[in-house]
């Protein structure tokens, strides 16, 4: 039983009741249930995926951590694997997917590609790493990542959950509430985070233009 | 007997049609050259009189900066080997009549030559963008268009380790990230072109019926459990009855053939493995045939039995997997799927042991292959060959072949007749589930194929239990085939020559195909003498197999659809490249 991680250690319980009484705290029970049914989405978009589903197979398993309901509705899950290569062409619908998803939410990056762009990286398709839209809890490398990392990828996000305070969850607070602009397909990827950028482009263009001009006038 | 055509002869077309089509005469390239006004007459005279039947693979060539091809390869589907054309288009008026009224097989190739090259096909009934989206700028596999991150025209770069210390190529971009705009882009002004073009171009149906229902549109995918991945398709369906349905692709669109230009040949091969990754020695071994084509080298023996072996196993481990897969979409989740899958592991075990890696073996050279089976692996095989995998077959045939719910959603449906199956180019299971005894191995052997006493499993009645039958009838033959390598294969190099980093690829053209687990999987390789591929296409068995997706879904339901999809057998690494 794994008594001992939810029990509060200094709190000294009578060795008669020790296997029927656990004195604990509230944020300790909560994380301890919360990290032991963690409910992956479905959701594969590449050659991770292949591993990932192997990890959920027969020699794998990752029911073993309370991890076996995958849920292809976002609705309904904890944890975005991002298995595989993300696309320009796809992430408009990874966002949308990130956004449905309920809090508490988190993000495992699979894989080189959901990384950093991994070896498809220079493509004109391809985005460099999943970060560059959600918030990456933990990152796996890999190509792919054999299932024992992906294993490992979920043990450490099950130590991470079971640090949190629900004193401090973002998601209870009030107004909490925090929607990723979903991106768009222009003539290359559009963030709706970045359009200020362009206007800073055209600015400094335009500023350079008027001081070389001024530099002009005055020489004449 | 005079007018009997022998499957060995190719037709000389630069006689038949004097002045109009010529013998493409470069060094290293072969086939004819035809002038765009006479393209539609010859290729109906090769499909009516000469039997070249089968489109196997359209793409374009951009001879920067002088010209545009297209190349045609054509097959019989008696066999025997290519006839290839070519039309030569000016690249600032590249257009060429579309075939698609001959071979149908041709309308997603021509669509991607189009969305990638920029080559118009005048009379094609829906030329749209097929793996970027409707409105993105530039046709990327031109020469002279450059990516975001673009560093140089060939690899190795010198940018990436200036003074030793590693350079992100996101800092070099005001955006930070990997997007580059048309100049004076305004993103406030930009109206996306969305889907209407994909909807709009569902066909109503026109046949009368006595009662007025209304079509509605339904969209699946790309997030959704059973499309095997990041495929998409919108159908139409009146009631539960599909009335049109069109795949949307591009989802996993990794942009394989324009890294494939700027790579070296051999920096190519562990891209190979992620095309279909579930089978990354078959995509390894065509790549290799093609360019030691051009090299003009063969393997030693026993690297040609460790080759055969490799990809038989992985025809096994990959229709293990669909099966399997099919299952789970037929409604049974998961349980067959692990019988499936835990013989596949099996499978990757023995690649792990000869490469190193369970799923991307990058385990071909071109010569050879990279290192010899370690010790005690041939026994494993052996073991695997003669005791373990032909009792699984045969489990997963008594599990399931007889199943009731099975057979009832599988028997008579997503027919696909014989006729159909080769006009759209299918290749693989599809092609000999509908009763044409189709297989490279067999039709335009490769490697060692010839010695080997196996079948060819055909089937006819085209639908998905076909499919599903074939699949398991083929994994016997391919055991048989181990049976036979493992025991005759002989002591040796497993190299030819000394291994390289970088190869010697003479200039020429050269299409090596395989028959992968999926279907027919082609390389079409142009090298102009350099240390890069000038031209890289892969001719991508479950991409073009989609092509009779819309035709085996017709007045099918849409349960079905889920049904015929996993019949197909789709990745989508090599789906959208
Ligand atoms: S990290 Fe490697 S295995 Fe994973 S999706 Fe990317 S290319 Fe495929």
């Amino acid at each position: 039983m794994q008594s001992e991680k939810i029990n509060k250690p200094d709190i000294n319980i009578p060795p008669e009741l020790q296997s029927q009484v656990a004195i604990t705290t509230l944020d300790r029970i909560y994380n301890w249930s919360r990290a032991n049914s963690l409910w992956p989405m479905m959701f594969g978009l590449a050659c991770c995926a292949i591993e990932m589903i192997i990890t959920a197979a027969s020699r794998y398993d990752f029911s073993r951590f309370g991890m076996e309901v995958m849920r292809p509705s976002p609705r309904q899950a904890d944890v975005m694997i991002v298995s595989g290569t993300v696309t320009k062409k796809m992430v408009p619908q990874i966002v949308r997917l990130f956004n449905q998803m309920g809090e508490p939410k988190y993000v495992l990056a699979m894989g080189a590609c959901a990384s950093g762009g991994g070896p498809f990286k220079e493509g004109y398709n391809v985005v460099s790493g999943i970060d560059k839209f959600l918030p990456v809890d933990v990152y796996i490398p890999g190509c792919p990542p054999t299932p024992q990392a992906l294993l490992h990828g979920l043990i450490i996000l099950q130590k991470k959950i079971e640090k949190e305070k629900l004193a401090d969850a973002e998601w209870y607070k009030k107004d909490f509430y925090e929607e990723i602009p979903v991106p768009i397909l222009g003539p290359d990827l559009l963030d709706p985070r970045k359009y200020h950028l362009f206007k800073k482009e055209i600015d400094t263009t335009t500023e350079e233009l008027v001081i070389e001009s001024d530099a002009k006038g005055e020489e004449a | 007997m005079e007018d009997q055509i022998f499957v060995s002869d190719l037709p000389s077309l630069d006689t038949l049609y004097p002045g109009k089509v010529t013998l493409d005469t470069r060094s290293g390239y072969s086939g004819f050259i035809v002038p765009r006004e006479f393209l539609l007459e010859v290729s109906t005279e090769i499909h009516d009189v000469w039997g070249y039947d089968m489109l196997s693979s359209i793409t374009g060539v951009d001879y920067f900066p002088e010209k545009m091809e297209v190349v045609y390869h054509f097959y019989r589907s008696l066999g025997g080997g290519a006839l290839v054309l070519k039309v030569q288009v000016p690249r600032d008026d590249a257009v060429v009549p579309s075939i698609f009224s001959i071979y149908n097989g041709a309308e997603f190739q021509e669509r991607e030559a189009w969305d990638l090259l920029g080559i118009k096909f005048d009379g094609h009934p829906d030329l749209r963008r097929i793996l970027m989206w409707e409105g993105f700028e530039g046709f990327p596999l031109r020469k002279d268009w450059k990516e975001a991150y673009y560093e140089g025209d060939t690899k190795p770069f010198s940018s990436r380790w200036p003074e030793g210390v590693a350079e992100h190529s996101e800092n070099k971009n005001i955006f930070n990230d990997n997007v580059k705009y048309p100049e004076n882009f305004d993103p406030d002004k930009w109206i996306a072109s969305g889907e209407e073009a994909l909807y709009l171009g569902l066909q109503k149906s026109e046949n009368g019926k006595d009662m007025e229902t209304e079509s509605i549109v339904i969209n699946l995918g790309p997030q959704h459990p059973s499309t095997h991945g990041v495929f998409r398709m919108a159908a139409l369906v009146d009631g539960e009855e599909i009335v049109d349905l069109k795949p949307a692709f591009g989802y996993l669109h990794r942009n394989h053939e324009k890294i494939g230009e700027r790579n070296t040949f051999l920096q190519n091969m562990p891209f190979t493995d992620r095309l279909d990754y579930i089978s990354s020695m078959s995509n390894n071994f065509g790549y290799a045939l093609a360019v030691e084509k051009l090299m003009g080298v063969k393997p030693p023996e026993r690297a040609e039995y460790i080759r055969v072996i490799m990809a038989e196993l992985t025809r096994i481990e990959s229709h293990f997997m669909s099966t399997g897969f099919l299952l789970n979409d037929l409604g049974a989740f998961f349980t067959p799927a692990l019988y499936a899958l835990k013989e596949r592991e099996l499978i990757l075990d023995v690649f792990e042991a000869v490469s190193g890696s369970r799923m991307m073996c990058n385990y071909f050279r071109f010569g050879g292959v990279v290192r010899d089976l370690p010790a005690g692996i041939q026994e494993t095989i052996k073991n695997l060959a003669f005791e373990r995998l032909p009792g699984k077959v045969d489990e997963l045939d008594q599990l399931l072949t007889e199943n009731e719910i099975v057979r009832s959603r599988c028997m008579g449906i997503g027919v696909l007749t014989a006729e159909q199956a080769i006009n759209l180019s299918v290749t693989g299971p599809i092609l000999r589930a509908s009763g044409v005894p189709y297989d490279i191995r067999r039709a335009d052997p490769y490697s060692i194929y010839d010695r080997f006493d196996f079948d060819i499993p055909v089937f006819y009645h085209g639908d998905v239990y076909d499919r599903y039958l074939i699949r398991i009838e083929e994994m016997r033959q391919s055991v048989r085939i181990i049976q036979q390598a493992i025991t005759q294969i002989p002591e040796g190099p497993v190299f030819e020559g000394k291994p390289q980093y970088q190869v010697r690829v003479p200039a020429g053209e050269a299409y090596g195909r395989v028959e992968a687990p999926k279907g027919e999987l082609g390389f079409y390789v142009v090298s102009n003498g350099q240390a890069n591929p000038w031209r890289y296409h892969v001719r991508a068995p479950s991409f073009i197999n989609l092509t009779s997706l819309r035709q085996m879904c017709l007045k099918y339901k849409v349960a079905d659809v889920i049904a015929i999809l996993g019949s197909i057998d789709i990745v989508l690494g090599e789906v959208d490249r």
